[in-house]
């Protein structure tokens, strides 16, 4: 037995150490063909390339590099490099066939390696063939998307290779939909093309359809294109079911971005329908509060370089206590003086903005800062080859809901809710029965701009953050409060999402800025109707 | 109704205050005008031609801050959207001087202004004819302004859109202009706006003496403004809207009808900011969509809280000193401006609530108690 576990253990041990020693001996010859590159005419250079095809996949970086012009030689030693410009304008290198990194040097030192078209032509064929053998199906997956719109001989020759060896089905699915293409633009027996088009049946391929118009494209006289009439019919039918499933999806993207859109407005809107709902003063600083939120989130980011995945985790609280301590700060500093004077408090708050406007500006520069992103919030969720979901807006989407109802939980099953409750309907009564309005007005306020600042966290995911990130958003949010009603939150909810569908089908039509300004005069004509909004708050004042 | 005065003649008013006012304005322009045009330049005394424009401009700015004054200080309006009366009456007055450049415009071209011929246009848009003539460009400056405070504040009035829905309302409105007035399609130049003007009525718009003309000119219609207004704030008109200021709801059960009042007196208050806008846009010799950006209309409501609202000459004076500050603030440091700004709104609102005219008032008041009981006057009450 023991002798057995031994045996396995040599066997695997040797195939490790073969293994290792073969992709040493490919880095060992790629390094002698690379070394041609040094000096090399740029005529000299397509017999090079060819040579690193047989490199497979440790040649890849040096290729990609060499695609997009970030392949150097070092003066110095005359070593193949790739490298990156970085901010002070030094190129950071690492080897480009090791991957180990080297110390930066400025561009004086480094001599780039010249590409032309015709030398990128060639490169993203052998990428795409080298490829299209890796033992990771998902790039083998877009070395076959590459190679769909370039059927070339070579391709389809490869293409049928990898056919006999591939084991992934989706990937063996683009092989046959590129084989089948093929067939169908240069066959001539009808029964092949025939069920080429029968594989192409379904597919969602941009280059299905595009295929497909061109078939069935017409000259300038009029005469078709395509002779084969069965052909043409078949085609035409198959076009049509295809357009028919571009139209839903396109339908389903508008749908999604109206809701992202919707998911920011909520956001932003719902700080504003608590602190203006319930105290009856419009916060014009409420914009500024959001943009508070956002810096927050780039200086966590820079507080944590290390952890950067969770630095927008940490940056959730943190600008809901930033700014809720701001908006605490404004309401005990200035708004607490101008109680029942709603249109000095607009004045007021509308200063205070323009203070913490210039405030941010002189501390962080006038100029945008980034908010990196994290790897999980990145990227997006391919449905199918022409529809995909961000996950930035998805993640952003469920936030926006999940923060409504919390606020929804904490207004309904807390006291402080209760008491928030008790003086938005009837302040004077609340204050009767022993509620402190002062206090309540302090938490509602502080309430109400944290939730603007963690609307400002989301919001760096989305844009850049600058010093007029929130200028934007102060009538955005007022027209979600108006047109839903103020004073309650479903209406928020409800108006978020409406106009940022309205906003988003519009678009397409009337271009962006007349969107908007429709809505605006939309808006101003729903007043006319309900001037209390979709869902009026139910009660006997007169005013 | 703290505000009903005992006076039986709507002139009343006009004749104790106006005299004092034309008389320091027209005494300091013409003073300025003379220093200009007949004193040496090596004299101390010598005015410049470009702080006659800027006292101009300051002027125009006066005329706009009497116009937010008219309805807020009145008519509890707190219009944000002021800026874009304003900036309208200047694009008229814009697009006449536009047409006037002929084909003296860097493209030559005689009919096409110039930005036209850069967006490839063939021929001129529907709403830019006729506007090479003055008086069609002056009737359109009442006329778009008027009409478009008509059609919105009707709108806004008649539902009962009050305090600070009204005003969000009328800054998504110059906001939706500023929007549209940015896009080339609309016609008016986009991004750049209208500038390189020539000449004004045939007259060189470079020259001293058009430059002291127009100043002149703003004077006269600032003064013009001025008593006009007084007379209608106290006429019968005048004192519905005070009413109508104070409890609306109890002048609409009287028997008001108060949205007429309040559409009238908007509609007003706009033709005043747009011909402010049309004296404007000669002087400093460029209109742009920035003029319609929120921001400047919510400047234009500090000028008058710092001078004061509901007093006429308040607004003036607080738009004179303001824009003062201003021009002197940006050229030192101009970083601070907006802190400045900033402070200024919180600081008035809280400490100042009735202005610089009302700080003077109180002063009046209180030694009026003391040392001339005898008038019998009393403080007026806080404006809610």
């Amino acid at each position: 037995m023991i002798s057995l576990v031994k045996h396995i253990l040599g066997i695997t041990l040797l195939i490790f150490s073969f293994a290792i020693s073969a992709a040493d001996e490919v880095e060992l010859d790629l390094r002698q063909i690379s070394q041609q590159l040094v000096g090399a005419k740029l005529k000299a250079l397509p017999v090079i390339i060819k040579q690193f095809e047989a490199g497979g996949e440790v040649a890849l970086p040096m290729l990609d590099a060499m695609l997009k012009g970030r392949l150097f030689i070092r003066k110095s030693d005359k070593l193949i490099v790739v490298g990156e410009r970085q901010e002070n304008g030094d190129y950071a290198l690492m080897d480009a066939l090791s991957a180990e990194s080297l110390t930066a040097l400025p561009k004086k030192q480094l001599k780039k390696v010249k590409v032309n078209n015709r030398l990128r032509m060639q490169l993203r064929d052998i990428i795409a063939r080298v490829t299209l053998f890796s033992a990771d199906p998902d790039i083998r997956e877009s070395a076959v998307r590459n190679m769909l719109n370039k059927t070339s001989k070579d391709n389809i020759a490869m293409l049928e290779q990898a056919k006999n060896v591939e084991t992934d089905s989706s990937v063996m699915e683009l092989i046959d939909l590129a084989l089948a293409i093929n067939v169908l633009t240069t066959s001539d027996i009808q029964a092949e093309r025939l069920s080429a088009l029968e594989i192409m049946d379904g597919s969602l391929e941009p280059i299905v359809f595009n295929t497909l118009s061109t078939l069935l494209a017409q000259d300038d006289a009029g005469n078709n294109l395509e002779a084969d009439k069965v052909i043409r019919e078949k085609a035409l039918k198959l076009k049509n079911s295809i357009q028919q499933e571009i139209d839903f999806y396109e339908l389903m993207e508008k749908l999604f971005f109206g809701l992202s859109l919707g998911s920011v407005l909520l956001l932003a809107a719902t700080g504003l329908a608590i602190t203006f709902g319930v105290m009856g003063v419009l916060n014009m600083a409420h914009g500024e509060l959001i943009m508070i939120g956002a810096y927050t989130a780039y200086v966590v980011q820079l507080l944590m370089p290390n952890t950067l995945e969770y630095s927008i985790l940490v940056a959730i609280p943190a600008a809901f206590l930033v700014a809720g301590a701001v908006g605490v700060l404004i309401q005990r500093g200035v708004i607490r003086f101008l109680h029942g004077r709603p249109l000095e408090t607009l004045l007021a708050t509308f200063g205070i903005s323009l203070i913490l406007q210039q405030a941010v500006r002189s501390i962080f520069s006038p100029l945008n800062r980034q908010v990196v992103s994290p790897s999980w919030l990145s990227g997006s969720w391919e449905l199918n080859p022409i529809f995909s979901l961000t996950y930035n807006r998805l993640y952003i989407l469920f936030f926006a809901l999940l923060v409504f109802f919390i606020l929804q939980l904490v207004l309904k099953r807390t006291s402080l809710g209760l008491n928030v409750r008790a003086v938005s309907q009837n302040r004077g009564m609340a204050k009767a029965i022993g509620v402190r309005t002062e206090w309540v007005d302090a938490m509602t306020f502080g309430l109400g701009s944290g939730i603007a600042g963690i609307a400002g966290v989301a919001l760096s995911q989305l844009t850049n953050v600058g010093p007029n990130l929130g200028q934007a958003y102060i009538i955005d949010s007022f027209m979600v409060v108006v047109f839903g009603g103020v004073g309650n939150l479903w209406g928020t909810l409800v108006g978020a999402f409406s106009l940022g569908m309205l906003n988003k089908f519009l678009e397409p039509v009337t271009g962006a800025v007349l969107a908007n300004i429709v809505i605006l005069v939309s808006i101003i004509l729903f007043i006319q109707k309900r001037p209390r909004g979709l869902f009026p708050q139910k009660g006997r004042a007169a005013e | 109704m703290s505000t009903i005065r005992n006076q039986f003649s709507s002139l009343h008013d006009l004749r104790e205050k106006a005299p004092i006012f034309l008389a320091v304005l027209f005494g300091t322009t013409i003073y300025a005008s003379v220093c200009n045009l007949w004193v040496p330049e090596e004299s101390i005394f010598h005015v410049t031609t470009y702080t006659i424009t800027l006292l101009g401009k300051y002027l125009c700015y006066a005329l706009l801050a009497l116009s937010v004054d008219v309805v807020w200080g009145y008519c509890g309006i707190l219009s944000l959207g002021h800026g874009a009366f304003f900036a309208l009456g200047g694009y008229t007055m814009g697009m006449y001087l536009m047409r006037q450049v002929g084909d003296r415009g860097v493209y030559g071209d005689p009919l096409l202004p110039d930005f036209m011929v850069f967006l490839d246009w063939q021929e001129l848009p529907w709403f830019w004819h006729g506007f090479d003539q003055f008086w069609v460009a002056m009737l359109a400056m009442i006329l778009v302004p008027g009409l478009l405070a008509f059609v919105f504040g009707w709108l806004a009035f008649r539902s009962r859109v009050a305090g600070v829905y009204l005003s969000i309302m009328t800054q998504a409105l110059t906001y939706a202009l500023m929007l549209a007035f940015f896009r080339n399609e609309m016609g008016f130049g986009g991004n750049n706006g209208l500038t390189d003007f020539k000449d004004i009525l045939g007259f060189n718009l470079q020259s001293d003496n058009v430059r002291v003309a127009l100043f002149l000119c703003s004077a006269v219609v600032l003064a013009l403004a001025y008593c006009l207004s007084l007379l209608i704030m106290s006429s019968r008109f005048g004192r519905v809207i005070l009413g109508v200021r104070d409890a609306e709801n109890r002048a609409r059960f009287i028997g008001f009808k108060t949205e007429n009042y309040k559409v009238s007196l908007f509609v007003y208050s706009a033709i005043l900011a747009a011909i402010a806008g049309a004296l404007y846009v000669p002087q400093v010799g460029i209109i742009n969509p920035g003029e319609f950006s929120p921001l400047n209309s919510i400047e234009v409501v500090v000028w008058v809280a710092v001078g004061g609202r509901g007093t006429l000459y308040g607004a003036i004076v607080g738009a004179l000193l303001v824009n003062y500050a201003k021009t002197r603030f940006t050229a030192v440091f101009p970083e601070a401006w907006l802190f400045a700004l900033g402070a200024l709104f919180v600081s008035v609102t809280i400490f100042l609530p009735q202005g610089l005219m009302g700080l003077i008032k109180d002063k009046r008041s209180v030694t009026g108690k003391l040392f001339f009981w005898r008038k019998g006057r009393k403080p007026e009450e806080e404006i809610v």
